[in-house]
């Protein structure tokens, strides 16, 4: 039996975008207009789980992008930097006129976010199941350092395949880590097909409850409902807090919307291109 | 050899904060004395090498300077791409301590031993790579690796291994020392086969065949700048390793000799063959019927100095 709540999912799909959530997806197709090519179907179940972490919750300074007590983030689902490019750029991280070099030869705004080239980016992902171990650590390292930042770690919901996930997820709650929060973004689509269909995750709350996590549920395209829950984290005391944030694929760009054709798409065409700017205006 | 690596771990861990120990599922009472020392920095994770190397990757890009020891086989192989990825692309000060590198764990069968870490680490950027020959050896090169730069793998022997490195001779990572002088053959040995190529040696000079030996406890970076320095005479370069010969340490030195674009005397890669051990007993059995004790190194190395068929 499923843990969800069919509600949030309902709620997700028909969740109307304001004007901030609209400029941001203006974004992410300013940067796929330059290569002709990205994930925009995984960068638009994000945008509102980044846009509330970095407008809301998250300390950081953009002009000192490893200024020691920032909160760390990682974007585990590294195929999603679309949106994280797009927001990283806006907070001034990087301008936003480099936007359209995404994927470009000698961008540094590659297809996977690099740590190493990009501001604001703390680990390099890409291969996925990675950035909850590199959290854990992080976690660890701010309490052996005294310090009180906070780690959140964002993954997709094809990564959670990945055995490397709950080896992380078990050692997270071992340490009670209450300072290290993860991000599902639950848009029940992989690469192949629908989640259920692939490798199905359900009952996924139980899971992560079991694994000893303090667990919520979330629609995660309301900012209003990011933001309170972000508020109450931790979310149990002495333990670490997974948030299942429930979206849709393509969030945001109708014809897109749940379409596994646009999990990743090259050779976007002009017509294409313009389609998507006015699926965006036209959003509900 | 082992002890001595972790000894030397809890010492690194006294001299300076950063230093923190991450282990899977050692043995009861591994590394004891640090563990009630300093608790804090001790890390028992469990047998999860994916997650163990990305929690190090984690630590290490907060300053800290993790070393990570469990047995060298499910150290490279169950989590190379965590190892890749987590350490090598970002070039993080993490040490991988690998136990019973090689056939050390002959009786438990090939899923223990470890016969391609070599290959396995040498072929990432940045990683260096070390197998030091007798536990005076490691002493010697464990204190150099705290602010060693990037990921290290360090491959260990069974221990209780003869000791041959001699404190006069230094040891510095990256550079390869010369045992014994060469004459018409010139051994290049790693890890443990040293001994055996300074026996094989002896038994080479009392043919008449004067034989040197080339050590290098530092598989990567390979110090090639020594071998063609000793390459005038050489009628015969041997490479001696406790490995499968598919791009392992003799790979890596025809590599850089071929690299050089010198001319070069033949050479004859020694180690295990492509396949999976088939035997269990012991380190010292699968050496022999390998064909890498010292006696059937000297008569290998004879026959093709005498120029007799092979046997």
């Amino acid at each position: 039996m499923p843990s969800i709540s069919e509600e949030l999912i309902q709620e997700a799909q028909l969740q109307p975008l304001d004007r901030r959530s609209r400029d941001l997806r203006r974004r992410v197709v300013d940067a796929i207009a330059g290569e002709r090519r990205g994930h925009l179907g995984p960068a638009c179940s994000l945008i509102e789980i980044l846009r509330t972490l970095y407008d809301e919750y998250l300390h950081f300074r953009p002009d000192e992008p490893n200024w020691p007590l920032r909160d760390r983030a990682i974007l585990s689902k590294g195929h999603g930097c679309l949106a994280l490019y797009a927001i990283l750029a806006d907070k001034g991280f990087f301008p936003l006129a480099d936007l359209p070099t995404f994927c470009a030869p000698e961008s540094y705004l590659g297809g996977h976010p690099e740590a190493e080239k990009i501001p604001g980016i703390e680990a390099s992902t890409g291969a996925l199941g990675h950035g909850l171990s590199i959290g854990v650590g992080m976690a660890l390292a701010a309490r052996l350092g005294g310090s009180d930042h906070r780690v959140v770690v964002v993954t997709g919901d094809g990564e959670l395949n990945e055995g490397s996930v709950w080896e992380a997820a078990m050692s997270a709650a071992k340490h009670q880590l209450d300072n290290f929060t993860l991000l599902v973004d639950y848009n029940k689509l992989q690469s192949y097909g629908p989640i259920h269909e692939v490798l199905g995750l359900e009952p996924l709350l139980d899971k992560w409850r079991a694994f000893g996590f303090g667990v919520a549920e979330v629609n995660g395209h309301s900012v209003d409902d990011l933001r309170r829950l972000y508020a109450s984290l931790p979310l149990e005391s002495g333990r670490p807090s997974a948030i299942i944030c429930h979206t849709v694929k393509g969030k945001g760009i109708g014809y897109a919307e749940s379409a596994p054709e646009w999990h990743h798409k090259a050779r976007i065409s002009d017509d294409e291109l313009a389609a998507l700017y006015q699926a965006i205006e036209e959003a509900p | 050899m082992r002890k001595s690596a972790l000894n030397a771990v809890h010492q690194l861990a006294q001299q300076d904060e950063r230093v923190v120990f991450v282990g899977s599922d050692l043995g009861a009472g591994t590394l004891e004395p640090m563990r009630r020392e300093m608790p804090e920095r001790f890390f028992m994770e469990g047998i999860s090498e994916q997650h163990i190397i990305g929690m190090a990757a984690g630590l290490a890009m907060e300053g800290y300077i993790p070393y990570v020891n469990t047995i060298a086989t499910f150290l490279t192989r169950r989590c190379l791409e965590q190892i890749a990825v987590d350490l090598c692309m970002h070039n993080l000060p993490v040490r991988l301590i690998g136990n019973g590198g090689g056939v050390v764990y002959a009786p438990l069968g090939p899923t223990h031993t470890a016969t391609e870490d070599i290959a396995l680490m040498r072929v990432l950027p940045e990683m260096t790579v070390i197998a030091p020959c007798d536990a005076d050896e490691i002493k010697r090169l464990m204190p150099q690796t705290l602010e060693w730069p990037g990921p290290l793998y360090i491959r260990l022997a069974k221990g209780g291994d003869e000791i041959v490195s001699r404190a006069e001779s230094g040891c510095t990572i990256g550079e390869a020392l010369l045992m014994r002088k060469p004459g018409r053959v010139l051994l290049l040995s790693t890890g443990i086969m040293t001994q055996r190529a300074l026996r094989a040696a002896e038994l080479l000079a009392a043919k008449g065949i004067d034989t040197g030996v080339l050590h290098y406890h530092t598989v990567k970076p390979l110090d090639i700048k020594q071998l063609l320095a000793l390459l005038s005479g050489i009628e015969l370069l041997v490479t001696l390793e406790e490995h499968t010969l598919a791009g392992g340490f003799g790979s890596s030195v025809i590599e850089l000799l071929s690299d050089s674009l010198q001319p070069l005397p033949p050479v004859l890669r020694m180690g295990l063959p492509d396949r999976y051990n088939g035997g269990y007993g012991s380190q010292n059995h699968l050496l022999t019927t390998a064909g890498l004790d010292a006696v059937d190194i000297a008569r290998q190395v004879a026959q093709r100095i005498n120029g007799d068929a092979p046997a």
